[in-house]
């Protein structure tokens, strides 16, 4: 596995009774950006929870640089944790914190960086996300993209070597759907590192995507890169990438 | 078989929310005996939670000692035992209801908003940003909260001791005519300053009740804003019958009867 950073292993997850992923296995290659797709519901969200050890599978191993990360501590889980990040859905940033504060927290609670270095990691990091001049506003006082991007620059501030991208461009008009985009490419480019990122949105996945898996009924049915992707034999992924109602899919 | 089915889920979920409760505070105070406070934050706690109920607790306790003082002055007076007032209304405050008051207004106020902050932070992804930073949630907020918990509901208890023997004593001289002097006087013969750090002693228990049950509640919180208004509900009801519970057995403990 040298060039695969983190890996889910034959994983089965179940909610009560709903079984999300059931036998999954999907490889992230080092340095690339993998996207995952899939209906709604599907469980995109809880691999990348997996990824972070949000969640523990009932079945199977997930791997970060060859460390099982189900059978370990707390303690040791939150130093592999150092090395990724998690970039919400909602943003989740802490609402009575500013946008700076934010995006400062992991530097503060983990390095003894003086508070000048930190605040000039932090700008970079928000002028990176195109978000400089938010530094001291509250986040209930940005827009929906903002609050994404400001998600970003708190999880590129530690540079970790892994990113997870949880719904980045949902509930996005187009035009901050692609400046999102652009954003993500923007920081792979200059950070280097892995991705993964969950998300519906195709042309965004088209734009972005070095490898692209799709999750269906608890499992990657179709993984490949993006040519190799629109090019599958595979029924469901032809019919979720046409966006047809007609084919195997149930609706 | 169902009302045996029933006891047995009941009897698996209080085991379940008490060791919930157990390991919370272990997490927590583990973090305080290796010094990883939040010192600025448990200021800011100490004024959110503290201070900010100082008003009300001052305006219940005052209420109430003037009522204990109408009361017993009412019938100590018919009796000619008008002298005995300040001792019935010293020993009741100090002893009892500054403590146990004190709490249950506490609970309401800042036990609900324990509940209410964190569990919105479990609905909006917040704990689990951060878990996902490798923050230890007991530490990062549990901790401020319930050590603020511990040394203002103290200070507030003194506070409601003092303005509710002020408050009686204010009523039994224009009621019952009874001097300060002689009301002071009475109150001293009835308590001892053992007395008050049982009392006090009393109060850093209902602190770590509040702070722990409200923590808990707000962290368990699942399904939006219902979920939330769910918790925070949970956590006065489960705060104030806890208090009073422990207030019988920490009297029962502490003065023995006398």
């Amino acid at each position: 596995m040298s060039d695969i950073i983190a890996r889910l292993d034959d994983v089965t997850l179940a909610y009560g009774d709903r079984v999300v992923l059931k036998n999954c296995t999907l490889d992230i290659v080092e340095g690339a950006i993998t996207c995952i797709i899939g209906l709604s519901g599907a469980g995109k969200s809880t691999i990348v929870r997996l990824l972070d050890g949000l969640r523990k599978p009932e079945v199977g191993h997930v791997y970060i640089r060859n460390i099982d990360i189900c059978h370990i501590s707390e303690t040791q889980l939150n130093e592999v944790r150092r090395s990724i990040s998690l970039s919400f859905q909602f943003a989740a940033l802490l609402d009575s914190l500013t946008v700076g504060e934010n995006v400062a927290l992991p530097l503060r609670e983990h390095t003894r960086d003086p508070d000048a270095q930190i605040r000039q990691i932090v700008e970079d990091a928000l002028d990176s996300v195109g978000l400089a001049h938010t530094y001291d506003n509250m986040p209930s006082e940005l827009s929906g993209g903002m609050l994404k991007r400001a998600g970003f620059a708190r999880a590129i501030v530690t540079k970790p070597d892994l990113i997870l991208y949880d719904e980045p461009t949902t509930g996005l008009d187009p035009i901050v759907t692609h400046l999102i985009t652009d954003t993500i490419i923007h920081l792979r480019q200059k950070l280097g590192g892995t991705a993964v990122v969950i998300s519906h949105d195709l042309q965004s996945i088209y734009m972005m995507a070095d490898y692209v898996a799709m999750l269906f009924e608890g499992a990657i049915i179709g993984y490949g890169t993006v040519d190799e992707i629109k090019r599958s034999m595979n029924p469901i992924v032809q019919q979720f990438i046409a966006g047809s109602e007609v084919g195997p899919i149930p609706i | 078989m169902k009302v045996l089915d029933q006891v047995g889920r009941a009897t698996i979920e209080f085991f379940e929310y008490a060791g919930g409760i157990v390991i919370l505070a272990s997490d927590s105070l583990g973090f305080l005996g290796r010094l990883r406070i939040r010192f600025i934050e448990t200021i800011n706690q100490c004024y959110l939670l503290g201070f900010q109920s100082l008003s009300i607790v001052l305006l219940t306790s005052l209420f109430t000692g003037m009522v204990i003082s109408l009361e017993s002055a009412q019938q100590a007076v018919q009796y000619g035992f008008g002298s005995l007032v300040g001792s019935a209304v010293t020993y009741t405050a100090v002893r009892e209801l500054g403590p146990m008051l004190t709490a249950v207004v506490v609970a309401g106020r800042a036990g609900a908003a324990i509940a209410a902050e964190l569990g919105s932070m479990v609905v909006t992804e917040q704990i689990e940003a951060l878990t996902s930073m490798g923050l230890e949630v007991a530490r990062f907020l549990v901790l401020p909260r319930l050590l603020a918990m511990l040394v203002m509901l103290p200070l507030l208890t003194i506070f409601a001791d003092v303005i509710s023997i002020g408050g009686g004593m204010w009523i039994a001289q224009v009621y019952a005519h009874i001097s300060p002097d002689s009301f002071i006087s009475s109150a001293r013969q009835a308590i001892g300053f053992e007395d008050v750090v049982k009392g006090l002693f009393k109060s850093l228990v209902f602190a770590m009740i509040i702070a722990l049950v409200g923590a808990y509640q707000g962290l368990s919180a699942r399904g939006g804003a219902a979920g939330v208004g769910v918790s925070t509900t949970g956590s006065v009801v489960i705060s104030i019958i806890l208090i009073f519970i422990s207030n019988f057995v920490l009297s029962f403990i502490l003065f023995g009867g006398h």
